[in-house]
């Protein structure tokens, strides 16, 4: 399928020896401590986030066991509402997320021919604050501490007579410290795609894949201080007695559903728009040509984006608001369909027109699109204000969902995993096996979450332990803990496929599918320094373009080489125009003892520690001082004249 | 000389000399790092508005009194001007002058201190009167006052980091001083919450 071979060598055997001495890491336990590299960093964001899908998912197959039949013992309320709370919580903040951020760190400096992300040590800081903030937060569960009022936590019942003890507090404070994470690394992807773009990649030759993820990095800007500050007014009423939400002291309670949702719908979208993202990076490869309305697809993005943040009432639509602000969130929640859908048929137009390669990954964005739009279906539903007070929250609702989010984020991520293994390990998955893994994940998936739709309309609540046996409640929830067993082998043997890829796949060539970006054009994995010649890009398809190729081979110059010290080049932010040389940072140690400060932190104000946490704080200070420290320079050099 | 190496040595970066070419980024992590603190800030003053006038009557509730004016007018006029010597300082540094950085920096720090001593001096005033935990306004009160007084911690940190960077020698000049030019930006930010903060917390109550 592929014409295309390893791209011509335009480094000499020096240059590649130098490359390797400035970028080459030699596997140490310090360096596996120390590393800046965005792949490896990328690699771990993907494992991790999956280790909490997996958890996450285990969650959900306890609660599904406890939902088989009628009045079940299996698990008690308490465990019950832990379950469901970090059943949510985590597949938002530590799946959803982290697992797509996991892919843009490793893809965007690849896509857009840079050797690392913008800012590699606090790409590292990031990863070590993700990690420890879920494990921060999954430690909990063991203890039977775990935030257990429901991932979006509204209050009163999470106030501190409601819901005493630990739980709220690790939810307010696991979310405030993962936020740090989610903002570095949007920050860093937006810096990134802004100047690190190799030269010739004007905005409009920005991959849609990198599109999507500096948009979902601006929404993240935007959206996470409104959750950010919810958090910390909740730890501040549960812990030092203010009012932020007690009516009796003129505050009110409906201040923390207006600042989660202000945050809650863009992050709707912070999930699923990388996922589109991934979709039209996919596409390409597996329909022989490329996404049909690149401008509209990019204007659709950009406008979901912006109005993602006028449309968070549709989530209070039963909470007694005036009627004219339900017309205007109504409308614009109805508005919003338009940009998705353009989107919707953008995708069908590129099938449509092109010719198809029905492989793995297609399979699952063909099951995306299905699920997904299905998802979409029901939402527009939830639009029409009557509609949604008749079944806000009964597991119809659950069912919305999770069509929009398996389908709109763990679809994609799975195409994403079989289109870019070869890149990321250098192995070949075995076909036979993904094909039986979509087979029973796309199953699964239908079997579990359409009757919901059914029981949800039969009046059956959402976040009940357990239920009387009613009319047609019974047949269908074993119906869906059937499928979600279903959904599990499917996943496993997606898991399964990954290791055997590993272990036993054929070595991957540098571009089995003969896609269109410029991943494709270096090695499978990629060497440290990810392109021995920077390219010169002169269209939206560089791989698919001789121009482009050939500037990393015959036409290579030295001043895209560079070959003396860890280099990299800054473009002009819109026309991609070359603009200096910079230097990258080694690896260091830094990053990861400022995540450990933080953890001590984020600790000790957990068990009230307060002296500890000052402590922490401070040690964070001295690291961050002594990280950006200025290196020592002769005053020639700086340009120093008195 | 062959045609690669010509093209080499015209680029843009070739022919420039004197100062880096285009934003760095560090200025755009900064530009981006004050706009997500200022939708924070965005955030915490729409709360206020929002619980006010949710809450309907009189405010400020439970019979706490109207803030006083004079001295927040006094602290005004010493944390807004603290942005010019430090513009001065930036701009000096940008021409090699590593003494105006010095002067610059040292009477920001010392505007910025002052700033915070008299927030001190309010505060040691205002807790007899209600505190944090009185009602929702003084909850309001101290966390919106008391959030932006930590960020003027955090910008005198960054200015008594960057003094000291300079009083050592060889950090800054007219070629390196990207620091100088992100911790600047922070602190003109600091600066200009105060101004929203002012507005909201002591000026609107009287609208």
């Amino acid at each position: 399928m592929s014409t295309t071979t390893a791209p011509a060598p335009g480094a000499s055997q020096e240059d590649l020896a130098r490359l390797d001495e400035h970028w080459g890491e030699r596997p140490s336990i310090r360096s596996w401590f120390s590393t800046v590299d965005h792949k490896r960093i990328g690699r771990r964001y993907l494992v991790t986030a999956s280790l909490f899908f997996v958890l996450a998912g285990i969650s959900a197959l306890a609660m599904r066991t406890q939902l088989a039949r009628p009045e079940s013992n299996l698990l008690s309320p308490q465990e019950y509402n832990q379950l469901f709370t970090m059943h949510g919580t985590a597949m938002i903040f530590l799946f959803s997320t982290p697992m797509l951020f996991g892919f843009g760190n490793y893809l965007v400096p690849l896509m857009i021919g840079s050797r690392d992300m913008a800012f590699p040590k606090l790409n590292a800081l990031g990863y070590w604050v993700f990690l420890f903030a879920g494990l921060f937060m999954w430690a909990s569960l063991p203890f039977g501490a775990a935030p257990n009022a429901g991932w979006f936590a509204y209050v009163p019942l999470t106030d501190d007579v409601n819901t005493p003890g630990l739980h709220m507090d690790v939810y307010a404070l696991g979310l405030l410290f993962l936020g740090i994470a989610t903002t570095a690394g949007s920050i860093n992807f937006i810096v990134t795609a802004l100047k690190l773009r190799a030269p010739g990649m004007s905005l409009n030759r920005v991959p849609l894949f990198v599109w999507a993820i500096v948009v979902t990095a601006f929404m993240v800007i935007f959206a996470l201080p409104a959750l950010n500050l919810d958090n910390a007014m909740l730890f501040l009423d549960r812990r030092f007695d203010t009012h932020f939400f007690d009516p009796d002291a003129a505050g009110n309670v409906l201040l923390w559903q207006h600042l989660f949702w202000i945050f809650g719908h863009p992050d709707v979208y912070i999930i699923v728009m990388p996922a589109l993202g991934i979709v039209s990076a996919v596409l390409p490869a597996f329909t022989r040509r490329g996404v049909v309305g690149y401008v509209l697809v990019v204007l659709a993005i950009v406008s979901i984006a912006i109005i993602s943040f006028g449309v968070w009432v549709h989530h209070m639509f039963a909470t007694g608001l005036p009627h004219l602000s339900y017309s205007f969130f109504s409308a614009a929640s109805t508005v919003i369909t338009i940009p998705s859908g353009i989107q919707i048929f953008a995708w069908l137009a590129t099938m449509v027109l092109g010719r198809l390669v029905v492989r793995v990954p297609l399979l699952f964005l063909i099951g995306f699109i299905v699920t997904f739009v299905l998802g979409g279906f029901t939402g527009a539903m939830f639009a029409l204000t009557a509609f949604d007070q008749q079944v806000t929250d009964s597991y119809f609702v659950v069912a919305h969902f999770h069509y929009v989010l398996i389908g709109g984020a763990v679809f994609p991520i799975l195409a994403a995993i079989y289109y870019w293994l070869p890149k990321i390990t250098g192995r070949m998955y075995h076909e036979g096996l993904g094909r039986w893994a979509f087979a029973l994940v796309f199953t699964g998936m239908q079997v579990t979450f359409f009757p919901m739709h059914l029981y949800g309309l039969f009046g059956m609540p959402r976040r009940v332990y357990t239920y009387r046996s009613e009319p047609g409640w019974d047949v269908w929830n074993l119906v869906s803990t059937i499928g979600s067993y279903v959904l599990a082998a499917g996943l496993l043997l997606v898991l399964i496929g990954v290791v055997h890829a590993i272990r036993r796949g054929r070595p991957a060539p540098p571009d089995p599918w003969g896609g269109d970006t410029l991943e494709w054009a270096t090695d499978s994995p990629p060497k440290p320094y990810n392109f021995p010649v920077l390219p010169q890009v002169h269209s939206l398809h560089p791989t698919w373009d001789e121009a482009s190729r050939a500037s990393m081979g015959d036409d290579a110059t030295a001043d895209r080489t560079l070959t003396d010290g860890r280099r990299t080049l800054l473009t002009s932010e819109l026309d991609g125009r070359r603009e200096r040389v910079v230097e990258m940072p080694e690896a260091s140690l830094q990053p990861l003892l400022l995540a450990l400060a933080l953890l001590v932190f984020f600790t000790a104000l957990l068990f009230a520690w307060y002296p500890v946490a000052l402590a922490a704080l401070l040690a964070g200070a001295v690291t961050i001082a002594v990280w950006l420290w200025p290196p020592r320079r002769p005053e020639e050099e700086l340009g120093v004249v008195s | 000389m062959r045609a690669p190496d010509l093209a080499a040595a015209t680029t843009t970066e070739a022919l420039t000399t004197e100062l880096p070419v285009g934003r760095s980024t560090g200025w755009w992590g900064m530009v981006m790092f004050v706009a997500t603190e200022a939708t924070l800030f965005s955030c915490l003053l729409g709360s206020y508005f929002y619980l006010r006038f949710q809450h309907g009557g009189e405010w400020p509730p439970g019979g706490i009194e109207q803030p006083k004016l004079l001295r927040p007018l006094v602290m005004t006029a010493i944390l807004l001007p603290s942005s010019l010597p430090m513009i001065w300082a930036e701009r000096g540094i940008r021409r090699g002058r590593r003494w105006r950085l010095r002067i610059g920096l040292a009477a920001t720090l010392l505007l910025g201190a002052s700033f915070l001593a008299l927030q001190g001096t309010e505060y040691d005033e205002l807790l007899h009167e209600f505190t944090i935990t009185t009602n929702a306004y003084g909850s309001l009160f101290f966390v919106i006052t008391g959030f932006h007084g930590l960020h003027v911690l955090v910008g005198l940190a960054m200015v008594s980091w960057l003094l000291a960077a300079s009083l050592r020698g060889g950090s800054f000049g007219a070629r390196r001083h990207d620091r100088v030019r992100n911790a600047a930006i922070y602190w003109h930010f600091v600066d200009l919450v105060w101004a929203a903060i002012l507005f909201t917390i002591y000026l609107s109550p009287r609208l």
